[in-house]
């Protein structure tokens, strides 16, 4: 290659050179421009993004508030405890954490891992509680190895002070379920968070609840906490006061004696419930904890059926305390009755009705027949009165309907009439049916809480309330303690004279020598009262009614016990219902008189709502907490 | 002892050097910026990169005074050193971020892979001046320059360091480019490699370890497995989207200071950097690099014979490439490839060799000079 050439190859060279420079720069402009795209066009969208990373939302479950009863003594409070929690979101591997961990605790990692699986949820960065109740040796394993993505979180846990005592009343909390997330109801509570689940934890499960509160942290890549950002405390709920007495309420459970039943006990002045009891009672704490599927499985499937709330729940043929209802309607249509023979049965349409004392009460007036629960008078004038007047006036007592406590799941009983029956079942009405339903038998069936409530409102001479079991609040405004208004229902406007034989009645019941209740005498007060026997099978059905007691247990009649004292100017009024009892006067009567006495007993404290309420705030301010 | 010309120092190409000195000093405050202090033990990893950059220095210096043309007469001994090299490691290297790459050489840990560019770089800028002519070279003239690259090619693919190997073809093309095919030899070289393609995919695709494979699969769809392979791009595309404009401030930039960006130091460096300065440094920035390339192929053009036109435009592309290719990873326009920036990423060999490199250009430059004056 000459010179020349050289020189026109070395220019040719160096055009290429400048092809190959400019396609450099032009693809470094190409970067900057990309820079550019994400620098400057697209910045808000990498800082936010940037900010996602660092930045994370830690919530701070509130305090559930404290339920105490009407003179403030502590029934439900929290506990801490500890519990191995993982952010799922900062786990780089399930199975390999929850191995170091388990092999830290010395513990098995299939349960753990099982929990971690199950509950893997939406919320980023939200704990999730692979096990619950560690000791502070486990806590500070824990804190001291540093995992990535494993958390001990301090939890609050329920604690019912007196165990498992008015534990249908109290009821219980449980991690809010899959439905309840999706119920407006529930806004703004976060999963994995114990709500009410039952009774009044429940029910009052909103103001016990609060809002939980967060903390904004920076966290670095691993996730640990690098600084706080922002705080939002939580707000603990608030406290919860019940209407009832402590008390009352542990004479009633006692008195019951692990007996199937329940007992309601009111305050007939303004509904407030004073004791309620079902039983067999649960254990709310337990339940509260969480139980296994099997255990529940056992508490659902037992045979004394402990899930159900007896007292607003358990419908029972009211037996003779329907009695009640039909002597007002017969004194307000037929007028009071005398020189009646009762000779032990009534044959009516080719049938003998009997009467539960065989050779009968001979001759007696309206008040005997209360007193001494004859049913051939019932029979009698039952039929005389008709199906239809019976259930107006025992409607206007609040039978079949519900009372309106506030308690979840409450059943309205039944009252029946020719139209109900004409719907329900498309029949007409037997005329041989209204002699069962005058003794509070055949369809007849009410709750206890009903039953309650009826003797509160002829105790009060017509006056009726809803019961309520929420005492009231503390003022957000003066700080102070303040009762819920009673919420009065219609009254039952019967006239004085009516209502003064059914009180001379019923106190005749209780006292007079061939009264049904003497077992519900106190010392303490006049008692006004009614035995009641729910048949649990027909008489005809082949059972020797005299051979009641030795009958098999579940073959036992309910018995029945109601009452309001002192019978002049009542300040309670009682059901009482025992399970396959017997005759009510026998067993019922003795747990209807030990909850008056009990209630009697805090008479002082009982004087006025002011007292009450000075009870309270001088408490409050004596330190609060109880 | 050596001892530098002092005509060397006259005529040294002050924007190329000047141009070196500020990106090598962007680079150290950046490392200083993400890598921990004297508070935590150990020596600062930027503290250990000036000391390299000392060396780097040396090595810049050592090379622009010592006579290219006598560099390209030992060019095949430096080639079958470095293939030597490649072999040993290839049996006894040590083992690091599940590559084999170094080997240890009288208490230096090098990889032989950088030796291998410059190597390449040096042995093509040797063999083709020689056989140049107007008319281009035809396909079987490569036959033997193919060879040489496809040797190293093939040893550094298999510790596996694919960036490396990527590279040496890359100058290899562009080389070919400036001295000049003939047309039927590019049509030839077309055909043929589209023929090949598929052995040689097969070939490189067995030649990649699970990650890089990973790698590849998830520059296609970063979003996919955000904890995965995809994770590097995400957060390197979050760090340098957040810093905006004015960018974050030194030693500031969430992304970077608490660690979601993985590799600050090394790889990823140029996203750290864009974080702290945003927009506007990253603009100074590539203009840097732009100036640097300018210059790199300015004195290629200018060079005073074949050779050297050669060697400098191969050792522009031994730079260039790893710029593109590094920036184009970290703004998710390129896969995950594991190449470091030169001049800024930390790291001893890479900087001595990109040095080296430069120095070499730099006396393409003085001897433009010094041959006027003979």
């Amino acid at each position: 290659m000459n010179p020349v050439d050289r020189e026109a190859m070395a220019w040719a060279l160096r055009r290429r050179l400048g092809v190959a420079l400019a396609v450099m720069l032009t693809v470094l402009l190409l970067l900057l421009l990309r820079s550019w795209y994400l620098q400057v066009l697209n910045h808000e969208h990498y800082e936010a993004l940037a900010r996602n990373n660092r930045a994370r939302v830690v919530v701070q479950k509130p305090e559930r508030g404290a339920i105490y009863d009407r003179y403030g003594r502590l029934l439900v409070t929290n506990t801490p405890s500890f519990a191995l929690a993982l952010v799922l979101d900062d786990v780089p591997d399930l199975d390999a954490t929850v191995a170091t961990v388990a092999a830290l605790l010395d513990l098995d990692p299939k349960p753990m891992l099982a929990r971690a699986r199950r509950e893997r949820r939406n919320v980023p960065y939200l704990p999730v509680t692979i096990r619950e109740n560690l000791t502070l040796r486990e806590v500070s394993l824990i804190e001291w190895a540093h995992v990535a993505g494993v958390a001990v979180i301090g939890e609050a846990k329920r604690h019912y002070v007196f165990g498992q005592s008015a534990s249908h009343l109290l009821g219980y909390v449980g991690e809010i379920t899959e439905a309840q997330l999706a119920d407006p109801r529930f806004a703004g509570v976060l999963p994995g968070t114990n709500v009410g689940q039952y009774g009044a934890e429940a029910r009052y499960d909103e103001s016990l609840r609060g809002v939980p509160g967060g903390r904004n942290l920076e966290v670095d890549a691993k996730g640990f906490e690098v600084r706080e950002l922002a705080r939002t405390p939580p707000i603990a709920g608030e406290d919860l006061y019940l209407t009832i007495d402590l008390d009352v309420q542990q004479a009633a459970e006692a008195a019951l004696a692990g007996r199937a039943g329940s007992v309601v006990a009111l305050d007939p002045r303004n509904g407030r419930v004073i004791a309620l009891v079902s039983s067999p009672a649960l254990d709310p704490e337990e339940v509260s904890r969480g139980v296994t599927s099997e255990r529940w499985k056992a508490i659902s499937t037992d045979p004394g059926r402990p899930l159900i709330n007896r007292a607003v729940q358990g419908v029972y043929p009211p037996g003779s305390i329907f009695k009640i209802p039909v002597a007002a309607a017969l004194l307000e249509t037929l007028g009071y009755q005398e020189g009646f023979y009762c000779s032990g049965e009534h044959p009516f349409k080719g049938r003998i009705y009997r009467d539960w004392k065989e050779e009968g009460h001979g001759h007696i007036n309206l008040h005997d027949a209360i007193v001494q629960s004859c049913d051939v008078f019932f029979y009698t004038y039952g039929r005389r009165l008709g199906i239809d007047t019976i259930a107006d006036y025992a409607g206007r007592f609040g039978f079949g309907r519900p009372t309106g406590i506030d308690l979840p799941g409450e059943r309205a009983g039944l009252l029946p009439s020719s139209a109900w029956k004409k719907k329900a079942r498309g029949e007409v009405w037997y005329p041989g049916e209204t002699l069962s339903a005058a003794i509070g038998q055949g369809y007849v069936s009410a709750t206890p809480v009903q039953v309650a409530a009826f003797m509160a409102a002829v105790g009060t001479k017509g006056t009726r309330f809803a019961p309520g079991i929420r005492l009231g609040d503390w003022s957000k405004q003066d700080g102070r303690f303040h009762l819920d208004a009673p919420r009065p229902l219609p009254g039952v406007p019967l006239s004085a004279a009516t209502y003064g034989i059914l009180n001379d009645a019923l106190k005749g019941v209780v006292h007079e020598a061939k009264g049904t209740g003497h077992a519900a005498q106190s010392p303490m007060a006049v008692v006004a009262g009614k035995t009641g026997t729910a048949q649990v099978v027909a008489i005809a059905a082949g059972v020797d009614r005299k051979k009641m007691d030795t009958a098999p247990p579940h073959l036992r009649d309910h018995a029945w016990f109601a009452a309001y004292a002192p019978a002049d100017a009542p300040t309670i009024a009682v059901a009482v219902l025992v399970e396959h009892g017997g005759h009510g006067g026998g067993v019922a009567g003795p747990v209807a008189r030990q909850v008056i006495e009990a209630y009697l007993k805090n008479a002082e404290r009982n004087v006025s709502d002011d007292a009450l309420v000075a009870t309270l705030n001088k408490q409050h301010q004596a330190g609060g907490e109880m | 002892m050596f001892t530098v010309d002092r005509r060397v120092l006259e005529h040294m190409d002050w924007r190329l050097v000047a141009l070196v000195l500020a990106i090598l000093a962007l680079g150290v405050t950046t490392i200083y910026s993400v890598t921990p202090q004297w508070s935590r033990g150990g020596t600062p990893l930027f503290l250990k990169q000036c000391s390299w950059a000392v060396v780097g220095v040396v090595a810049f210096v050592v090379f622009s005074a010592f006579d290219y043309q006598r560099l390209l007469g030992y060019a095949h001994y430096f080639y079958w050193a470095t293939l030597a090299l490649l072999v040993l490691v290839e049996s006894l290297g040590r083992v690091g971020m599940g590559a084999q790459r170094w080997v240890d050489v009288g208490g230096v840990s090098l990889q032989p892979s950088e030796l291998a560019k410059l190597s390449v770089t040096l042995m093509l800028a040797r063999y083709f001046p020689e056989r140049i002519t107007a008319a281009g070279f035809r396909f079987r003239d490569l036959l033997v320059p193919g060879i040489y690259v496809l040797l190293p090619f093939g040893l550094i693919l298999r510790q596996p360091d694919l960036g490396s190997a990527l590279l040496v073809v890359f100058v290899f093309g562009v080389i070919l480019l400036i001295v000049g095919l003939r047309r039927r030899s590019l049509v030839w070289a077309a055909l043929l490699t589209g023929m090949g393609l598929p052995f040689l995919w097969e070939f490189f695709w067995n030649s990649l370890r699970e990650y890089q494979r990973n790698r590849l699969l998830t520059f296609l769809n970063p979003g996919a497995d955000p904890l995965g392979s995809g994770y590097h791009v995400m957060q390197s595309k979050i760090a340098i989207g957040a810093g905006g404009l004015a960018g974050q401030g030194f030693q500031q930039g969430t992304q970077s200071q608490l660690k979601f960006l993985p590799e600050g130091h090394t790889d990823f460096i140029f996203s750290v950097f864009a974080e702290q300065w945003g927009f506007l440094g990253v603009t100074v920035l590539l203009l840097l690099f732009a100036g640097l390339i300018a210059c790199g192929m300015d004195i290629a053009m200018k060079a005073k014979d074949l050779p050297g036109m050669l060697v400098a435009a191969g050792v522009t592309c031994m730079l260039t490439f790893p710029i593109f290719i590094n920036l184009g990873m970290t703004l998710g326009v390129a896969p995950v490839v594991g190449v470091p920036l030169p001049l800024m990423s930390y790291g001893g060999t890479a900087l001595v060799t990109t040095m080296a490199a430069l120095g070499i250009l730099a006396n393409v430059h003085v001897q433009r000079h010094l041959s006027l004056y003979r």
